[in-house]
This record gives structure tokens, sequence and C-alpha cells, in this order.
């Protein structure tokens, strides 16, 4: 059983080995992108003004209401189109054809940041307000708070939240392969097909979806305890 | 956006949300009365059975909704023992594929939601309840059920709202649910705003509605408390 994953023209090792690949790239690519989207939304959400703020809320809302598969449904058909469209407005007269890989990050990064934004968000609002007032005492400007204090406190915050975001992007990447993008999913379903073994090769995505998630789930671990140095703990652990 | 395309497809749309409705009523269903075993067994103090709650709950939250959905529609009828089984009528079905797949998923989730409650279940009202000479079922049916049920009710809310996302992947098993047939629709006709918002928005109803239900229960379980 075990030589259908040999590497070389025989197995498809090498082909589900650079599916993973793609499946990491994607989650990773999406993730951070995806971190960008969620700090403008929660920097939106927390502003004084109202249209940011409901235009915040409605992406928010509406991207965690919906399938992440809808999402990327739309993007599949529909991202070509708005590209093309925002290209035209810029003067570009011809058509814009968007990679399936591109397709992929651009869905999943949109779906991440608008759960990434809830974490950010609940994590600035978090920041106890006498740091804050030390700071202005001490003379800093609100830049200067924003990057000595808001930021690295707000991040030990985010940083179990992000983890279990992080653990949904890894999963919706393997949603991404109904557009027949070669991640982890496709080499499972294309290698399934030629060797009529679907059970093996499902198994096999599945065990390393585990490892994935598992290895993740502890580098955020080892990273939240990082983030911890120097906490006084009065409570817990 | 076209009105009149919008209205045309929407009747479409609507008998793609009754399937959708179907799928998640008998996943979530099923997923209880699957996921109230499963979290006692997690909370048993004999170490096999715990194990084993464990090892399935880990399993299921570790991997990919479609994962598990390809490896019960692909993966089991490879076997000829399965498409020999009395089972075979129920697996070949990409109906019964889809709710066993729903099904062993939320009731991962569920347990653990299931098994959060029952721990925050205060001791003493364990103990009043002993004293008064309450003990194994009865104990569970009269009190520890009820305030767990009282506990896990919000995180219960938003996993029934996760089970109407996690419906859409029964359409890579050729299930015409709400959005196999927003993506059908978006195919034939090239014109896939009209359809993808739709659907978003049905989406969109049902999660209000199902916030609302959930209020509504959370509401009368915490007045009965009174």
């Amino acid at each position: 059983m075990l030589e259908l994953l040999s590497f070389g023209p025989g197995g498809w090792g090498d082909e589900i080995l650079r599916g993973t690949g793609v499946t990491v790239a994607v989650a990773s690519l999406a993730f951070v992108i995806g971190l960008l989207f969620g700090a403008t939304a929660a920097a939106a959400k927390l502003s004084g003004s109202l249209p940011l703020r409901l235009a915040a809320d409605t992406y928010t809302t509406v991207v965690r209401g919906v399938p992440a598969l809808l999402v990327i449904w739309l993007f599949f058909f529909g991202g070509s189109g708005m590209v093309t469209w925002v290209a035209g407005l810029f003067g570009y007269g011809g058509r814009v054809e968007l990679s399936a890989f591109a397709v992929g990050v651009a869905a999943v990064a949109v779906v991440s940041g608008a759960y990434a934004a809830e974490v950010i968000r609940g994590a600035v609002q978090a920041v106890p307000k006498g740091q804050i007032e030390a700071a202005r005492a001490l003379g800093m400007r609100r830049r200067l708070i924003l990057r000595r204090v808001t930021v690295p406190v707000a991040l030990r915050y985010a940083l179990p939240g992000l983890g279990n975001v992080w653990q949904l992007t890894i999963k919706d990447t393997a949603l991404v392969s109904v557009t027949a993008l070669a991640e982890l999913m496709r080499m499972a379903f294309v290698a399934s097909g030629a060797t009529r073994e679907p059970f093996f090769f499902y198994c096999t995505a599945a065990v390393i979806y585990m490892a994935i998630t598992t290895l993740s789930a502890a580098a955020f671990r080892a990273a939240e305890r990082g983030a911890e140095r120097g906490v006084r703990r009065e409570a817990g652990r | 956006m076209n009105p009149a395309f919008a209205l045309e497809i929407l009747p479409q749309l609507l008998t793609g949300a009754v399937l959708t409705l179907q799928l998640v009523a008998l996943a979530l269903l099923l997923g209880l009365v699957l996921a109230l075993p499963v979290a006692l067994a997690r909370l048993s103090p004999f170490a096999p059975v715990s194990a084993l709650a464990s090892g399935y709950i880990f399993v299921f939250r570790a991997t990919p909704l479609l994962v598990q959905i390809f490896l019960i529609y692909y993966g089991l009828g490879q076997f000829e023992a399965v498409r020999e089984s009395f089972l075979w009528p129920i697996l070949r079905e990409p109906f019964w594929c889809a709710i066993l797949a729903l099904m062993l998923n939320s009731a991962a989730y569920t347990a653990e939601i299931i098994r959060g409650g029952i721990r925050s279940v205060p001791y003493g009202q364990i103990e009043a309840a002993r004293a008064l000479g309450m003990s194994g079922p009865l104990l569970y049916r009269r009190v520890v059920l009820p305030l767990a049920w009282r506990q896990a009710l919000p995180a219960y809310g938003n996993e029934m709202i996760q089970m109407v996302q996690a419906s859409s992947l029964a359409s890579t098993i050729t299930l015409m649910e709400l959005t196999g047939v927003a993506r059908a629709i978006a195919a034939r006709t090239f014109q896939p705003v009209e359809a993808f918002v739709i659907a978003g928005a049905i989406y969109l109803l049902l999660n209000f509605v199902l916030t609302r239900a959930v209020h509504w229960a959370e509401r009368r379980v915490t007045h009965a408390a009174h």
C-alpha cells in the first residue's frame, strides 16, 4: 500500500508533497493578507467615523455569515471580471485573467480577515486604559502610543484567537481544491481517481492536515509563552 | 445586478435552500444525539473510554470537513465489504453520506460544548441532589444536564450557524443545496454576482432566524431558573 506514496513516476509521494507545499503557501499568504484586512477592519470598527464602522461591520458580518465555499466560488467566477473592471478604471483595456492560486489566496484571505478583525478588535479593546494613560502622562503622542503600547500589548491578547483563525484558514484552503488548484486536497482527489484507492489517499490527506494543525497549534502555544515572558501571573498555570 | 434576472433565479435558489435546511436540521439533530454519549465518555474516569472519545474529537476537529465528506462518499465505496453490506443502499446516496459526515463533524464540536457545560455545573448542586437521594441517571436528567444545557446554549447557537455554512460542502458531492445551485447558475449564465449575492442573502437570513431562536431559547431557560 505504501508504495503508492513513493516518489517518482510510479508513486504519488512527490505530488502529495507538492500539494502540501501549495496548501501551506496558500494558507500562509492568505493568513498574512487576512491579518492586514483584519487590522484595517478592526481600526475602522474602533474609529469614530460612522461610515467606516458600518463598512467594517458589514464586511465581518456578511463574510462570517456566508459559507467560505460561496466566497471562493464568487471569486472564482467573478474575480477576473472584477479585476478587469478595476483595471479598466485605470485605463487598461484588456481582460485580466487570475490564476487559481491568486483566486484561492484572495478568497481565503477575505474570509480569514473577517475572523481576524473580531480577534484584533477584542484584543485592542482589552488593553488596560491605565497603560494608555501612563503613556500619555509620559508625553507620548498617539502614533508612538500605538507603536509602543497598544500594539505590543494587544498582540499578546490576540495570539490565542489568531491561533484559532490560523486553524480555520488551514482548513478553508481545502475548499480551494474545487477550483482545481493543485493543493493537497486536489492532489488526493487526482491520485484517488488514477489509482482507485480513494480511502488511502484521503486518509493520507487527513493525516497531513492533522500534522499541520497539531504542529502549528504547538507553535502558537510556544509563541504565547514567549509573549507572556515578563507577565506576572496571578491566576492559572 | 440585474433585478429581472435575480427574480428569475430566486425560485431555484429557494429550492436549494430547502435542501440546505433539511441537511442542517437532520445533521444537527443526529449530531446532538451522538454528542451526549461522546461528551459523557470524554468525562468518564475510565481512561480507555475517555481516550477513545478524545481521539474521535481530535481527529474530526483537526481535519477539514471536506476530507471527511470525501472519505465517506468516495473512500468507503471502494471496499467490497461495504458495497455488499446492508448499509450500502444508504452509503451510496450522496445525501446520506453528507448527513453522516456533517453529523460526525458536528458531534465532535458539540461534545466539547456539552462537556464544558457539564463541567460548569456547581458542585454544590450535585451535592444537594445527592443529599436528596438522587443518583446516576436521575441526577443527570434532573440536575446536571438541564444546568449544563443552559450554560452550553450560546456556544451551541454558534455551532448551529457553523453547521449552516458547513452544509455548503454537500455541493461537492453533487447535492444541489443553496451553494450548489448558485454555482450551477453562475457556471451556466456567466452572471455570477446575482446568484452569489442572493444565495449569500439567504444564508444571512437563515443565520438571523437561528440567532433569534437561540436568544429566545436562552431567555426561556434563564427565565425558568428564577
